[in-house]
């Protein structure tokens, strides 16, 4: 077990194209760190290139005090798994567990302890005389986490590894890994594009964004405070709402509505971005202020209900409960403390309240807000 | 459901005769005695010296020196058959490995010189080859036999087609679980390519066992004769008035035959398997 270091890494390939571009990650000793973000983001490129098999085109790797940018795959004291398993269709389940160790000249009978101690840990003990074939997909991803587990490696690193399962088997099989990772306490690096996994998974994650990150941080802490539009419409789902707005001293304008937002107004006025979650969203009493939601079509999910719609010609998605009748438009409200403002040019995230700071009013400082 | 009908079993029971009647009618005319054969022709009728026959052409020593038997022959081509595939398939396998898994300067390059080299047949290069095999005094050696004709565009194309199909993880996981590029080969790409291998073992054997005009070409010592030119030999006594020995021609035919027949007939459901699908 050690910690992991990823410092200023770039990856270029031939004709210039910078897929990953000076990311670095402190990874601690036993963290789940999970890497996240849509296809072609530089991901799985980072994560090849600490297992080795890609080269480093800048930057340093470090696993534990070792440098291992020009070490072999097969010395960096990592295992991997890979999204279509990458099992030895020829070998028995035994066999394919056992391969990586008797490379490494591990005498017989401490293979057999440790691929039987890694069986029992998987429940594939029933499997192990059989060949790949005639497994189903979750064993063979079973299998495929064993033969990392044998070799009781440094680090774990996962390339998509539940993307070949159907949606059932991924939700425990996600539980399962994480119970794992827990258990053994072997530091990972896993990398989805599915950012509920990302959520669910990480004891910290990175956003990744056309091979820059985004965002590191604690799932909720990068749910309730993401860093960049890019962020928040990536975590969470549905996606949060990004909708154009005016700031006008502490009021927000959207189309026709004011909004007062009191000491939560961000500190630059003029255009902003405002984010807002589907559940922040809520549909207005009587007698409250209101805006008008033209819904145009609705999704039931069983526990939620989410409505699609604009707010003067701003397409918006609302999360209710189900109970509620619908009929015609809404009148929705807005709770003013969970809003997200960020700036319309280059999305970046506009901290709350530092303009009455400056004005010398009272301020609620940062770390005031609610604690993630 | 499609139900076979009348028809379609007509259809293929004239391809059956049309392949197996010539082999029919070889088999039972050399069961006859020379004389006979050179009087009536080919026939269809057991002659009843079948023992005799094959035994003469198994264990008589003939040809000019008279130092070569039938057996002798057999152990020739199925040297000649068995190195040739053998040979075939280690050398194109090291061929593919090094085209699809190495990238070294021009490989595409030098993949597609080999490929063109099945525009030249041994046949179109057989003089050539044969200096060479002359000048390294070679001539009339298993090795001068069998080393020229190794060189197959047919398979490392098939080897590189397979192992391109094979998924790149799997590689990357055996380099992670410490294999060098040789223990890749040896564990995880020669036992994968088992039906590969198997299926060009029939093609590449029936082929080598079938080389004529090379053989005849390379070696002039009677020793190395194999079957398919020892046909040819038993007809060549024609001087004066002897009857060629038909029966004898026509037995060694069918002996030649059989190692062949055998096995197809053997690997049969491994080539279908090999050429079809792949055990991924």
């Amino acid at each position: 077990m050690a910690a992991i270091t990823i410092a200023e890494v770039s990856k270029i390939y031939t004709g210039n194209v910078e897929a990953v571009k000076s990311v670095s990650i402190d990874i601690e000793d036993g963290e789940f760190i999970v890497l996240v973000g849509p296809s072609g983001c530089g991901k799985s490129t980072l994560l090849r290139m600490v297992a080795g098999l890609e080269g480093i085109s800048k930057g340093t790797v470090k696993i534990g005090s070792r440098v291992i940018n020009e070490v072999d795959p097969a010395e960096r004291d990592i295992a991997m798994v890979f999204q279509n398993y990458a099992l030895y269709p020829h070998m028995t389940v035994y066999q394919n567990l056992a391969y990586g160790l008797k490379n490494r000249k591990t005498p017989k009978a401490e293979i057999d302890a440790r691929v039987a101690e890694a069986a029992r840990m998987l429940e594939i003990e029933p499997y192990l005389d059989r060949k790949p074939r005639a497994l189903s997909g979750g064993q063979r991803q079973r299998v495929a986490m064993g033969r990392a587990i044998v070799r009781k490696p440094a680090a774990f690193l996962f390339d998509e590894p539940l993307s070949n399962l159907d949606a059932k088997l991924r939700v425990s099989m996600r539980g399962e890994i994480k119970r794992l990772q827990k258990r053994l306490g072997t530091t990972s690096l896993y990398v989805t594009h599915d950012q509920l996994e990302a959520m669910t998974l990480a004891d910290r994650l990175v956003v990744l964004n056309g091979g820059r990150i985004e965002q590191i941080g604690r799932p909720l802490e990068v749910y309730h405070r993401p860093a960049s539009t890019f962020v928040a419409s990536f975590i969470g789902s549905p996606a949060m709402n990004l909708i154009k707005g005016r700031i006008e001293g502490a009021r927000l304008h959207i189309g026709a509505y004011r909004i007062d937002l009191g000491d939560r107004a961000p500190a630059e006025g003029g255009a902003v971005t405002v984010g807002l979650r589907a559940e922040d969203l809520r549909l207005a009493g009587v007698g409250e202020d209101a805006m008008l939601f033209q819904v145009d079509y609705v999704e039931e999910l069983g526990a939620q209900r989410l409505v699609h719609g604009t707010i003067e010609d701003q397409a918006l998605t609302l999360a209710l409960s189900p109970e509620v009748s619908l009929s015609g438009d809404l009148a929705v409200t807005i709770a003013t403390d969970r809003l997200h403002f960020f700036s319309p040019e280059n999305g970046k995230r506009l901290e709350r309240g530092a303009s009455f700071a400056n004005s010398g009013e009272s301020a609620r400082p940062l770390s005031l807000e609610p604690a993630w | 459901m499609y139900r076979t009908k009348f028809f379609d079993h007509v259809i293929l029971l004239f391809g059956v005769f049309i392949m197996v009647a010539p082999v029919v009618v070889a088999f039972m005319t050399s069961t006859h005695e020379a004389a006979d054969i050179h009087r009536n022709g080919l026939s269809l009728t057991w002659g009843g010296h079948f023992v005799e026959t094959y035994e003469t052409v198994l264990t008589r020593k003939g040809g000019f020196t008279g130092k070569i038997t039938g057996l002798n022959m057999m152990m020739n081509s199925m040297i000649l058959g068995l190195g040739f595939a053998l040979g075939k398939i280690v050398l194109s396998m090291l061929a593919a490995y090094a085209i699809v898994y190495f990238r070294f300067r021009l490989g595409t390059f030098f993949f597609w010189i080999i490929f063109t080299t099945l525009l030249l047949p041994l046949e179109v290069r057989i003089l050539p080859s044969y200096e060479v095999m002359n000048t390294l005094k070679l001539t009339n050696t298993y090795t001068g036999l069998i080393v020229p004709l190794l060189a197959s565009a047919t398979g490392t194309f098939y080897f590189r087609q397979f192992f391109k199909s094979v998924p790149d993880e799997l590689l990357e996981a055996a380099r992670i679980d410490g294999a060098g590029p040789f223990k890749f080969f040896i564990d995880v790409l020669v036992p994968l390519s088992r039906t590969m291998m198997a299926a060009i073992f029939i093609i590449m054997f029936v082929y080598g066992w079938n080389q004529y005009l090379w053989p005849t070409l390379m070696t002039t010592d009677e020793g190395f004769f194999t079957l398919v030119r020892g046909i040819k030999q038993i007809l060549l006594v024609w001087v004066g008035s002897n009857i060629p020995d038909y029966n004898e021609a026509f037995a060694l035919a069918i002996l030649a035959m059989l190692p062949p027949v055998l096995i197809v007939v053997i690997f049969q459901r491994w080539f279908i398997k090999g050429l079809t699908e792949s055990d991924k």
